[in-house]
């Protein structure tokens, strides 16, 4: 783990400890699992945990859907994070925020809309107008964070932006606490023909939705920064800034672009948790925001689409973990440990693979 | 700087610094024992007969008669046991109220503070002495909060009575501090049976002497819900789900308790966490025992997303869904999700109820909060609120009389008067103290919800009352 | 100033008539600028609902309410702002004047011409759905409940009037501006503690010193508020003078011997008079502690009992994060680790396991439970990045505090309804430390602080103190120089984790009851400001943080001093924390090597200019470009 080799300390033995306890747990939650899968009475099953009750196929499709949608709302928020990573190598704890605003914009706009009588009859460019509405606000909205707050720091250790963005994190949320009030922000009333279940393995049309948004917005910005000048840039300066302004790249200006980017993500998903929840609270940013962090170190920060793939396994995994391996634990109530499970999933990961499951630098390398 | 010096420094100050740490100790030892001697003497110029705030407070003694006290006395309510307040001519009488007024749960404790207010107003003065509400109070819906909140009360001994708190967690922090002050604290909206009792003879672990409450009692509202599920919807496995608040966790229980108690049997209770959205694992984890019912007593925006979520779950689709009072919110029955659902709460119909204190029915009281406050009440409790103060108003004129132009208020006499209440008529209902501060009529109702497109037509939709 | 000799200084070039700029000779892309995030500041302000839900609580009795106050303060502070120039090393500062009135006066008319805006806005539009505070009663204050045409002419007038007065202190000499703005520090420090005061004159038997400061109404009454205004100004005039006269005194005394053994003597004469000086201050400060509370009444002894509280949790996290360098944002766990041992050990009411022990004893088991708990979450983070730390045990406190609220682990803990009944304290058969006693309580507190002081000082100038910063300033150097990191940081959790289990098993006792609700992030969160708003790595800091913050804020469930400012106080936490890291990262009271680890860019930029400046003397001002190759 160490640059130095170094002997083994004790504390090394302890995680190893550590580690091969997790795996382990997490073993014989699954065996356990699978062991009632296929017959509730065999030993195994009944050793573990006699009462679980075992998920029927469609039960256990939901359940992978419903993770994945919101599994893809957490990766398009932790592209953001994953960018701003990459670029000025420090956690915007406020990327969250961001998103809430985004989620807020539109039910604001979209409860407008609908008082408007526009809603109902034109919905699909009403969509889009929220969704564009939205996508400027994050915009902005991040684009001034960056410049009130991180802009002043750069050059600072790293510890100084980091709790700045926590600062700026509660201030966001609180901004719209006292402005809009504790109440729940509700969405217009989505059409019937979004809500319902497909006949398309009966999946809601809303997941649908999110799911084809979030694989689109992926690859637009994979285009972005792999295929454009922008993105070319942004990348010398993830790679060293002041080398990249040495060869004439304005880094402030890629910066902000760099920000303006990761909003307008969180802006889309920010519709698309209304899309999804047709609601939204100012608190709504924060664990999301936390999780989609934790999706970007999972995937391995800096790296686009490990970030989605890291938001697709945190997603997953909350919503199958409890059942999945903490019930035929014997854990009752388990899903009110779905938190824990994500929070215990972004632990796991850094124990097992600290550099995340896609990401190819050793976070080590650049500790301070 | 000299790195020697430096140490050397430290180590001359070691000696010194160990006798300081020693002196503290002593000093803080000292102190502590000598402070509860001293705690209450300044106090003693202020009222006729300080208050023993340590002591445990007399039991108490609805039966025995006023003592044969002299002339002015008359039949005030009382033996002085707890010490008596003298209010001087020309000042008014002390109450406090002590709600959730900030913060997210304003919505419940707003309303409260506001019957409170409506309710002194409308009593008028006791004995020629008017009643000061004093400022509000916040009891933050936690403990910490209600318990410094209690501190300012009893800091203040002039005060008779506290109407709060809204939240029962800030009553376990609250409720001791105020009933061993003399005081007593009657609240609007505790529900918790800790507070009071299990209705069998014991008295819940929060319970003190000292007291009451207008809510009624969560064990009723889960029996209630227990009752019309299994008995009048013919289901026999149900579920239920809480938010991780004492509040629901406790109702989700009492109902899962009695659920079980009458013969049907509890699929299971789940927690969810406030701020959660996707409800599909914790649906899907109910959904395995196959449910009939599912009884959910939680809040907006949670109550919203598993009323939409749970009929998408397979296993969930026929499950009848219940709701408490905490859902019967006009935003939430607007949806169309809410429609077929069942709603518990208490007895809201008031109809002609007329508070026998103020003589005012729950018409008048909307009227007047509407013209003060420019809103409608944001939750259900106004009213026991409004109970609430007109039965400590009563207590207090009950238990005081006028001397050379100050009035006496005898704090056992104001116990004494809400012990023995009984058949008080109120605009909840007709009140009745048990002997562990349970004054509600406990009248617990279920409604319908028909249609989204007519919600004040489903309020008064009631399909069954408890008992 | 740190270059003399040549170069002009400011003072000299003063008087200068060429350097004087014209009124109107304004810089307007500032003061357009600096008037449209005022107008912005201004509006939110107003939509927040402060001035609204303030204008209860009155400072100075008939005219001045905290509603009103909201509004006037931010003007003052840009108007300043907007007049603030960078005087750079050399370069001739502009003589100060009429100009930098003018130019305080124009921003804050442009400002509050916002809420003139607003003004109008809210009397035609009804905007009130997504904005709750656009209502009537925030119209009423902005137009003094008089005619809208007042409101809106008025508050360009009042922008102007504080602007003026934020520019003109440019103007007057520092002295002048100082003592002014201690003035007004002090009277609203005055209005602010009304309750502290109050109880301390009751406490003294001086009743009539708070009944004559305050009116009926709380505020301070008009004349008690000049009264103290001038108080206060003459108090910062005995400062001056005494320092002018110390000043004078030391002048003539090093003209008298300027040989160098005799100031290596003197200096050390100095020196001792200051430890003693200080040691006397120390002690002052320790018998003021002991001796206060017991003429404090409930309301105070809570309050400081609630502070005393946060002290011992900020100095604990002042380990781990000021002294070792480690983000803990999880810092609650050992919070709800002492208070749930406790409660679950001394509480006859614990579901599953209920040994009524004796508080002391559950102390101590406490303790061990939170240093291994310490242990626990440390080894896996410690080897972790800054952030990913963060992260992390961000994680970790979470966890800990949903499992305490868990159905799962309930019959332990039990879950939401918490454990209740929780005994007081027993000290040794002399006295019961309990919620109702808040003096008790606070000497409890006080007790633990000691310790929690103490052990933060000696180890602060230890081994393991040294290695800790060592680490701070640079991991890899510290361990190239053979300092054991690893043991060293999880040293730092152990030790912050047993001073926050104290803090928990005393809020446990002081209750009497504990809910998993308490220990939220946001506990966490607001011990972090506390510990940087004091000045990260330094005692007296952190202490201050917590006394200002959480006596006149509050904390995350403890009411403070401006009560009404509960639904504002983490927007005012974070932007606290924002402002602190932008202006100050070192914090209100600074420990010297943090403040040169944060400034280090700075500091070496003076020692750079120090060394131009000395090679200019050497060479006669000819070779500066000498010394760059010597610049660290």
């Amino acid at each position: 783990m160490q640059l130095t080799t170094k002997q083994r300390t004790r504390v090394d033995w302890f995680l190893t400890f550590l580690r091969i306890a997790a795996l382990a747990l997490i073993g014989a939650g699954l065996l356990a699992f699978i062991a009632q899968a296929i017959d509730a009475n065999n030993p195994f099953a009944r050793w573990a945990n006699p009462d679980a009750l075992s998920l029927t196929g469609k039960q256990f499709r939901d359940l992978v859907v419903a993770g994945l949608a919101q599994g893809a709302m957490y990766g398009l928020i932790a592209l953001g994070y994953s960018m701003v990573y990459g670029v000025l190598g420090f956690i915007n704890f406020a990327h969250g925020e961001v998103f809430m605003i985004g989620a807020v914009t539109g039910a604001v706009t979209s409860s407008k809309l609908a008082e408007a009588g526009a809603w109902e009859s034109n919905f699909v460019l009403c969509l889009l107008l929220v969704v564009f509405l939205s996508m400027v606000v994050c915009t902005v909205t991040a684009v001034i964070m960056e410049r009130v707050a991180y802009r002043p720091l750069r050059g600072k250790p790293r510890l100084i932006p980091l709790i700045t963005s926590i600062g700026v994190s509660f201030f966001l949320q609180n901004f719209i606490l006292v402005l809009l009030g504790p109440g729940t922000k509700s969405y217009a009333k989505m059409p019937d023909w979004l809500t319902e279940k497909r006949t398309f393995l009966e999946i809601q049309g809303t997941r649908i939705l999110v799911l084809a948004v979030a694989a689109v917005a992926m690859v637009g910005l994979w285009y972005l920064v792999e295929r454009t000048k922008t993105g070319k840039a942004m990348r010398a300066v993830a790679e060293d800034a002041e080398i990249a302004s040495l060869m004439g790249i304005d880094v402030n200006r890629i910066i902000v672009k760099t920000f303006a980017v990761g909003g307008a993500m969180a802006g889309v998903a920010g519709i698309l948790w209304g899309l999804l929840f047709n609601s939204v609270l100012h608190t709504a940013g924060f664990l999301p925001g936390i999780k989609a962090f934790s999706a970007a170190v999972v995937g391995g920060i800096g790296n686009i689409g490990g970030s989605m793939a890291g938001g697709l396994t945190i997603g997953v995994a909350e919503s199958l973990g409890p059942l999945m391996i903490l019930e035929p634990l014997g854990v009752s109530g388990p899903s009110q440990l779905r938190d824990a499970v994500a929070f215990a999933v972004l632990i796991i990961v850094l124990l097992v693979r600290p550099s995340g499951i896609f990401g190819e630098r050793l976070p080590s390398e650049e500790r301070t | 700087m000299n790195r020697f010096g430096f140490l050397k420094r430290s180590r001359k100050n070691r000696g010194a610094l160990t006798v300081l740490l020693a002196m503290v100790a002593v000093f803080s030892l000292l102190a502590t024992s000598c402070g509860n001697d001293d705690d209450d003497a300044p106090a003693a110029p202020e009222a006729t007969a300080a208050p023993e705030a340590t002591e445990e407070p007399a039991a108490p003694e609805p039966t025995e008669a006023p003592e044969p006290a002299p002339d002015p006395r008359g039949d005030a309510l009382g033996d002085g046991s707890l010490g008596v307040v003298t209010v001087p001519e020309g000042e008014s009488i002390q109450i406090r109220s002590l709600n959730a007024i900030s913060g997210p749960v304003a919505f419940l404790g707003l309303p409260n503070q506001r019957g409170v207010e409506l309710a002194i107003a409308d009593y008028g003065d006791i004995q020629g002495f008017s009643v000061d509400l004093g400022t509000p109070l916040d009891d933050l819906c936690s403990a910490e909060g209600g318990q410094a909140a209690a501190q300012t009360i009893v800091a203040d001994e002039q005060v008779i009575g506290v109407v709060g708190t809204s939240c029962s967690g800030a009553a376990v922090a609250a409720s001791p501090l105020v009933t061993q002050a003399g005081m007593v604290m009657i609240s609007p909206s505790n529900t918790s049976p800790a507070l009071t009792s299990d209705f069998e003879g014991n008295a819940g672990e929060s319970y003190n002497v000292g007291y009451y409450r207008t809510a009624h009692n969560d064990l009723v509202q889960g029996a209630a819900m227990a009752n019309f599920v299994y008995s009048e919807l013919g289901i026999s496995a149900a579920a239920a789900m809480h938010d991780g608040d004492p509040y629901t966790q406790g109702l989700a229980q009492a109902f899962s308790n009695a659920y079980e108690e009458i013969g049907g049997t509890t699929t299971g209770i789940v927690g969810i966490n406030k701020g959660d959205t996707d409800m599909v694992p914790a649906l899907t984890e109910l959904a395995t025992g196959s449910p009939g019912a599912l009884f959910f007593p939680i809040f907006p925006p949670e109550g919203d997303h598993v009323a939409a979520q749970a009929p998408t779950v397979s296993g969930l689709e026929g499950t009848q869904l219940l709701a408490a009072d905490g859902m019967l919110v006009d935003g939430f029955l607007e949806l169309a999700d809410s429609e077929g659902m069942y709603f518990s709460g208490p007895d809201l119909r008031f109809g002609t109820n007329v508070n026998q204190g103020t003589g005012r029915n729950a018409d008048q009281i909307l009227d007047a909060y509407q013209a003060a406050y420019g809103e409608l009440p944001s939750a259900a409790f106004w009213g026991h609120s409004y109970d609430a103060t007109t039965l400590l108003l009563d207590a207090i004129a009950a238990a005081s009389w006028v001397e050379d132009g100050d009035l006496h208020i005898d704090r056992a006499g104001v116990r004494q008067y809400l012990n023995a209440v009984s058949g008080y008529n109120g605009v909840t209902g007709s009140l009745s103290c048990d002997e562990f501060g349970d004054c509600a009529s406990q009248k617990i109702t279920v409604i319908f919800h028909q249609s989204a497109a007519n919600i004040e037509a489903s309020k008064n939709n009631v399909v069954y009352a408890y008992p | 100033m740190t270059v003399t000799g040549d170069f002009p200084t400011t003072q000299g070039t003063s008087a200068d008539a060429a350097s004087r700029r014209r009124l109107l000779d304004q810089d307007w892309q500032k003061l357009v600028r600096a008037g449209g995030i005022l107008a912005l500041g201004q509006v939110f302000i107003a939509l927040s609902g402060m001035p609204v839900n303030f204008d209860r609580r009155l400072l100075i009795d008939p005219i001045l309410s905290l509603g009103y106050l909201s509004l006037i303060w931010l003007p003052l502070v840009v108007s300043y702002w907007v007049g603030r120039e960078q005087v750079l090393e050399g370069m001739t500062a502009y003589a100060r004047g009429g100009r930098d009135v003018l130019a305080g006066a124009i921003a804050g008319a442009l400002g509050n011409a916002g809420l003139t805006l607003l003004v109008v806005g809210i009397t035609h539009f009804d905007i009130r759905d997504p904005l709750v505070n656009w209502s009537p009663q925030l119209l009423a204050i902005l137009h003094f409940e008089e005619s809208v045409w007042l409101g809106a002419v008025i508050w360009p007038v009042i922008g102007a009037a504080t602007g003026a007065l934020g520019g003109g202190m440019h103007c007057a000499s520092t002295r002048i501006t100082r003592t002014a703005v201690i003035a007004g520090l002090t009277v609203f420090g005055a209005a602010v503690l009304e309750s502290v005061i109050t109880d301390l004159s009751q406490g003294f038997h001086i009743e009539a010193v708070s009944d004559w400061l305050y009116g009926p109404k709380r505020g301070l009454t008009y004349p008690a508020a000049i009264v103290v205004a001038v108080a206060a100004i003459a108090v910062m005039a005995g400062i001056w003078a005494y320092r002018d006269s110390a000043m004078r005194a030391g002048l003539v005394g090093s003209r008298q011997s300027p040989a160098a053994p005799g100031e290596s003597d003197r200096s050390r004469t100095v020196w001792r008079r200051f430890i003693s000086r200080r040691l006397l201050g120390y002690a002052l400060v320790i018998a003021a502690v002991v001796v206060l509370p017991l003429f404090l009444g409930r309301l105070t002894n809570e309050l400081l009992a609630n502070v005393g509280l946060f002290i011992l949790l900020a100095l604990g996290l002042n380990i781990i994060v000021g002294l070792a360098g480690i983000l803990d944002l999880g810092y609650v766990a050992f919070f709800a680790v002492g208070g749930y041992s406790v409660a679950v050990l001394t509480s006859p009411g614990s579901p599953r396991f209920s040994p009524e022990m004796p508080w002391f004893g559950a102390l101590f088991i406490a303790m061990l439970l939170a240093g291994l708990v310490g242990l626990f979450i440390g080894a896996p983070v410690i080897r972790m990045r800054g952030d990913y730390l963060a992260v992390v045990t961000l994680g970790f406190g979470e966890i800990i505090r949903i499992l305490l609220l868990s159905d799962w682990l309930s019959g332990t803990f039990n879950g939401a309804q918490g454990i209740t009944n929780i005994p007081g304290v027993e000290v040794f058969g002399l006295a019961t430390v309990r919620g109702f006693e808040p003096r008790s309580v606070l000497y409890l507190v006080l007790f633990f602080c000691a310790i929690a002081i103490y052990v933060s000082w000696r180890l602060e100038n230890s081994r393991i103190g040294r290695a800790w910063m060592a680490v701070r300033e640079d991991e890899t150097v510290a361990e190239v120089m053979g300092v054991d990191t690893v043991s060293a940081k999880l040293m730092a959790f152990v030790t912050g984790a047993v001073l926050g289990s104290f803090s928990g098993a005393i809020l446990s006792a002081k209750v009497g009851s504990v809910f998993p609700h308490s220990f939220a992030i946001i506990v966490s969160i607001v011990i972090l400001v506390v510990v940087i708003f004091g000045g990260m790595g330094n005692i007296p800091g952190v202490i201050a943080g917590a006394v200002v913050l959480i006596g006149v804020l509050g904390g995350p469930n403890q009411p403070g001093l401006l009560q009404e400012f509960a639904e504002y106080k983490i927007l005012i936490y974070g932007a606290l924390l924002v402002w602190m890291m932008l202006q100050r990262s070192e914090g209100l009271i600074p420990s010297v090597r943090r403040a040169q680890e944060l400034h280090i860019d700075e500091m070496n930029q003076d020692a750079w200019l120090r060394a131009q400046a000395e090679a200019d003397d050497a060479t006669g001002g000819g070779g500066g470009n000498s010394s760059v190759g010597e610049q660290p």
